[in-house]
């Protein structure tokens, strides 16, 4: 996490030509205007100086935009209960459906129900979030009025009209999993097929069904389990950014792309760190959950 | 007799693959026999001749392929039907002008600032955008940009993460450590976002320079340079875990015995044992940064306008949906075709690659 904060820091330190307080102060600025913004920011330090400042606002909560001059942390809270609602829905959205059509098409493998399944994954897979918002966004909201354009309605101001507000978004941003997590859970089963336990079972006289659930499906769901945890961490972190912008959901994604237009810093830099840092925390979670789950895993090996 | 004949060493390697690959050993024997045989019968690359041959019987993989290339040579003679068919260039604003349509004069872009729909003529066949450009002439212009920076952020990604790859599993301890948790770091981040980050902040500082080289805020070396950098890791993992399992291979051991250095057991001993990875891997990331290039485009941190790509079409296109949603589909529909191209045949390569996926399984 340390070495994350630190490449993070030097992404928006060392890359940038020119100074950054030239570009805060704008292209009329007298040198005394200049010299002040130096002073307040502290770009007059050297560079592990700035680093430590930085990284003391960013734990204490305190980083401060560059246009607006407003906290960060707060537009971040601000944006959270929306990201937070996308990232439930459309997270329970493509681990069930993956789990459905990746089982039944490693069930019918080879067969044509495989094949077609296969087809409509890669198109999943090959079609870009925002492109799927931008099209279902034309047909269900423009040309036919059954979802609400774009925009965000809290969950306690009014559920139904955030279940509509989120309905788009959450297909959206599903597709692309959807189609990745049932092709990574077919190949585990198809995999799991040829194990030893499976041959057991069967030898024992267990039925398809529990041979399949039991045995099958049970072994190959564990790292779509952990695939699922990191995807879901990327998507609060930030990673949803192209669905928010799409259907101008307030969260952090949105806040994200916002700063990026006014080429704002602080911002980015405090949400792609904080988005780092999920990944990493959940990554952790993910191989302490693996011992539990797999009985194939044993720490003291 | 020494294994580094090139292509002998490839072949009987890429059998061992197989056979370790494989589970089902009965099968995947049979397979390998069969390659042997193909070997002797015709000189040369043998397990190559029959994993094209395979492909060659996958007519779905080779249709998408054909399409890809299709698509490919459509956006490569983007000037030529600029020049000759629609008289424009991708770039040139026409908001006042007016185009016939059948035997009337329309405005290319109205008074309420909706822009002129699909003519299906030579002149603004798939209509104009809001400035008056023509959007087929800047779809394929477009298609051009995303494209090149597709096969350049691949090209960065593939030669980058072999190299890492080759250079940590081969030397294992300190190196490995840490090109290992570099690469960890770079993943940790989610990939759009990484993407972005890198691209704002380039795009503040109007440009890179790294030593001599002074690449321009508008170059399309710097998407694609940011794409490669964040596919690294993607490709250079798995690199790593098969160099370490092939470096303890007995023809390692014999290259080893019979002197070689380590660069050449590195470079003629096993680099040639990852082509089948590399090959299988290729078409992925190039769809992969494709994809990746447009999402950056999108938001604003990718191609730089007024340079056209499918991605910074959308975002421009995004404002006008309901009166021209042409504007969005167009690239939306081209961006989505090639995807889908490079993956169904990328699917086809790696089945004819590696034979157990295509045994039926019977219950």
């Amino acid at each position: 996490m340390f070495a994350i904060s630190v490449f993070t820091f030097f992404i928006f330190q060392v890359i940038p030509n020119g100074d950054p307080a030239l570009r805060l102060a704008g292209q009329s600025a007298t040198p005394q205007t200049i010299a002040a913004i130096i002073k307040t920011w502290g770009f007059d330090k050297p560079v592990y100086v700035q680093y430590l400042d930085t990284m003391e606002k960013i734990f204490t909560g305190t980083v401060v935009s560059y246009s607006q001059q407003v906290n960060v942390l707060s537009q971040i809270q601000r944006g959270l209960p929306a990201t937070i609602s996308l990232a439930l829905g459309a997270g329970v959205i493509w681990l069930f459906w993956g789990i459905v059509l990746g089982a039944s098409s490693a069930v019918r493998a080879g067969r044509f129900t495989d094949r077609l399944l296969g087809v409509v994954a890669l198109v999943g897979v090959s079609t870009p979030t925002f492109v799927v918002g931008a099209v279902s966004l034309y047909f269900f909201a423009y040309r036919v009025h059954i979802f609400p354009l774009s925009g965000y309605v809290p969950f306690f101001q009014d559920p139904w009209e955030w279940f509509m507000h989120l309905v788009l978004p959450w297909f959206s941003l599903s597709v692309v999993y959807i189609g990745f997590y049932s092709r990574v859970l077919r190949s585990n089963m198809l995999d799991a097929l040829h194990e030893d336990f499976v041959r057991t079972a069967r030898a024992k006289g267990l039925t398809q069904r529990r041979i399949w659930l039991n045995h099958v499906l049970r072994t190959s769901l564990i790292p779509v389990i952990s695939l699922w945890g990191l995807d879901f961490a990327a998507v609060i972190g930030g990673g949803a950014i192209l669905v928010e912008v799409v259907f101008n959901l307030d969260g952090v994604g949105e806040y994200a792309a916002e700063s990026i237009m006014t080429l704002d810093i602080p911002p980015i830099l405090v949400i792609v760190m904080y988005g780092a840092f999920l990944v990493v925390l959940v990554a952790a979670l993910v191989d302490i959950l693996y011992v539990v789950l797999d009985p194939r895993v044993r720490l003291n090996g | 007799m020494t294994s580094a004949h090139p292509p002998e060493g490839a072949g009987s390697q890429t059998s061992l693959l197989l056979r370790e690959g494989g589970s089902n050993t009965e099968k995947t024997a049979t397979v390998v026999v069969g390659a042997r045989a193909e070997q002797g019968a015709s000189t040369g690359n043998g397990p190559y001749r029959l994993v094209l041959r395979r492909l060659r019987h996958n007519h779905v993989a080779l249709g998408f392929g054909g399409l890809f290339l299709f698509i490919l040579t459509l956006c490569l003679l983007a000037p030529v039907y600029a020049r000759y068919v629609a008289h424009v260039g991708p770039n040139t604003n026409d908001v006042t002008g007016t185009v016939r349509v059948g035997g009337h004069t329309e405005n290319v872009v109205s008074l309420t600032g909706i822009p002129i729909g699909p003519t299906w003529h030579a002149r603004f066949f798939l209509g104009a955008d809001q400035n008056g450009r023509d959007v087929a002439v800047r779809l394929l212009y477009g298609g051009r940009t995303s494209l090149e920076i597709g096969f350049m952020a691949a090209a960065i990604t593939i030669v980058g993460g072999v190299a890492i790859g080759l250079v940590a599993g081969f030397y294992r301890g300190v190196t490995d450590s840490v090109l290992s948790r570099a690469l960890d770091v770079i993943w940790a981040y989610p990939a759009v976002l990484l993407g972005v980050a890198i691209g704002t902040s380039v795009a503040v500082g109007g440009g890179i320079t790294i030593g001599p080289l002074d690449i321009k805020g508008n170059s399309l070396a710097i998407p694609a340079l940011i794409i490669g950098l964040v596919y690294i890791p993607y490709m250079a993992k798995p690199i790593r875990g098969q160099v370490l399992a092939l470096r303890e291979k007995e023809f390692v051991d014999a290259a080893r015995c019979l002197g070689c250095s380590s660069w050449r057991i590195v470079l003629s001993e096993i680099l040639p044992n990852l082509s089948s990875t590399v090959i299988v891997f290729a078409p992925l990331i190039i769809a992969g940064a494709i994809l990746l290039e447009a999402s950056l485009s999108f938001l604003g941190a990718g191609v730089q306008p007024p340079n056209a790509s499918w991605g910074t079409m959308i975002q421009e296109g995004l404002p006008l949906l309901p009166s021209s949603p042409q504007l969005v589909l167009a690239p939306a529909v081209a961006l989505v075709l090639a995807v889908l191209g490079i993956n169904v045949f990328a699917e086809g390569v790696r089945d004819a690659l590696d034979p157990r996926a295509r045994i039926s399984l019977g219950r």
